[in-house]
């Protein structure tokens, strides 16, 4: 349990070693925007909207995957992190078919939210149109993989929250998909207990309760975060 | 001061002073021009300051030379939307893709995910498939335009100087985009004033 000194935005910073850059930005009460992280589960710096740029490395790192260290000056904001982090949103909506005039997610939407506050007004780059289809076969909840931006936060709650080890991650590129036990429909998933973690935790419209509409998709986040906190402090304690 | 000035004088329509403005109508659902009706008493201002060339809530045929600002709504859907987007182009200063179709093409490019002949297919579904009687594909040359290949956002055609987006855009977006336009500024869009949907 070394304690490091770091500096994040011209603010000294101390956090044990063990954390990374997103923990001791948000204790120090620095806001990073991510969007493949989800708390409680382990991150995979699949989204790299947290990129944050370290003095004497050239490269931008990921603030979720890279632990603190000794002397670290860190800047989580400056005109080349905007450019890219608008590089990057614009890339996700014009990979796959974000049509959020019909999406259930519409206004609860994380993709949206984090493309406002990036000031993302037009996507510059040609759509894609890929054709991608919709799951409807499970008996509570769809799976549009049009809506898809392949965080793996459902891939994760599935194995590590729930243990169930259903959804999973089939092919490479932009043929990269979210898959249910051998990829075959989610109805006939016999690994699937229905608890809808995965639909919790999907920051898009892409995992929905069957019966939503346009913009009625709203996740109860506190839920998981209740079983996060009973898991890890064994406290079963809610808001 | 002076540009407010100048605004606040109503010149007789035609009259220089008045920002000639246009509205145009290619593949959208006709919403952001409802949404634009209701703007209600405010439109009544706007009147006084802007003098309205063209617009499919006025009958003029001809797109005019020398427009200062004109609101695209839809996405470049057919042959005559691409003919018409240059000429638009070609005679206005500043071209705002209005509403989600004109910003990212919207519901109207659903059809792009079909792929190769994607025009064709939409076409035979609506007028084959779904026709009740008399099935049979609308082709009048001249008449009725062909569809594009791929429909598109107007920025992939055009160059665009400001979007405004929403499905609709509410009234009150759009009044003080309007607003911003109007006291010759470059239009802001922040906080509950930038959204898609």
């Amino acid at each position: 349990m070394a304690a490091k000194t770091l500096t994040i935005d011209g603010k000294q910073v101390s956090a044990d070693e063990s954390v990374t850059i997103l923990d001791a930005a948000t204790d120090a009460g620095i806001k990073i925007p991510t969007l493949c992280h989800l708390d409680g589960v382990y991150d995979v710096g699949a989204c790299r909207l947290c990129l944050v740029e370290v003095a004497g490395i050239s490269k931008l790192l990921p603030a979720c995957t890279t632990k603190v260290s000794e002397g670290m000056d860190i800047k989580t904001d400056s005109e080349r992190l905007r450019k890219y982090r608008r590089m990057t949103l614009e890339l996700l909506f014009a990979e796959r078919n974000h049509v959020c005039a019909v999406c259930v997610d519409n206004g609860h939407c994380e993709l949206q939210a984090l493309a406002y506050s990036q000031g993302m007004d037009h996507v510059r780059y040609d759509y894609c149109f890929p054709k991608w289809e919709v799951d409807n076969t499970h008996t509570l909840f769809g799976m549009d993989h049009n809506r898809c931006i392949l965080c793996t936060r459902c891939v994760r709650v599935c194995w590590h929250i729930e243990g169930a080890g259903t959804k999973n991650v089939s092919g490479r590129g932009g043929k990269a998909r979210i898959i249910t036990d051998l990829n075959q429909p989610w109805g006939t998933a016999d690994t699937c207990t229905k608890c809808g973690k995965c639909v919790m935790a999907c920051p898009t419209g892409a995992l929905f309760n069957k019966g939503s509409t346009v913009g009625e998709m709203e996740r109860d986040r506190t839920k998981l975060e209740f079983i996060v906190t009973a898991r890890e402090k064994k406290q079963w304690i809610a808001d | 001061m002076e540009t407010k000035d100048e605004t606040q004088t109503q010149p007789a329509p035609g009259q220089p002073g008045l920002l000639r403005l246009a509205t145009a109508w290619f593949g959208g659902c006709a919403g952001c021009h409802m949404s634009f009706l209701d703007m209600d008493e405010f439109l009544m201002d706007v009147a006084g300051k802007v003098d309205l060339v063209y617009s499919p809530i006025i009958d003029v045929k001809e797109y005019p030379e020398d427009v200062d600002v004109c609101l695209i709504e839809g996405a470049i859907c057919n042959e005559d939307n691409l003919e018409l987007i240059h000429k638009i182009r070609a005679r206005t200063k500043v071209l705002v893709s209005f509403g989600d179709c004109a910003v990212t093409a919207n519901v109207p490019a659903i059809r792009n995910q079909l792929g190769l002949g994607n025009a064709e297919s939409v076409l035979q579904r609506a007028y084959i498939e779904g026709a009740q009687s008399n099935p049979c594909l609308p082709r009048e040359p001249g008449i009725v335009p062909a569809l594009l290949p791929r429909v598109m956002p107007v920025h992939e055609v055009v160059h665009v100087n400001y979007f405004l987006p929403g499905c609709p855009p509410p009234a009150d977006r759009i009044k003080s985009f309007l607003v911003q336009v109007l006291e010759g500024k470059e239009p802001q869009l922040v906080g509950k004033d930038l959204k898609f949907g």
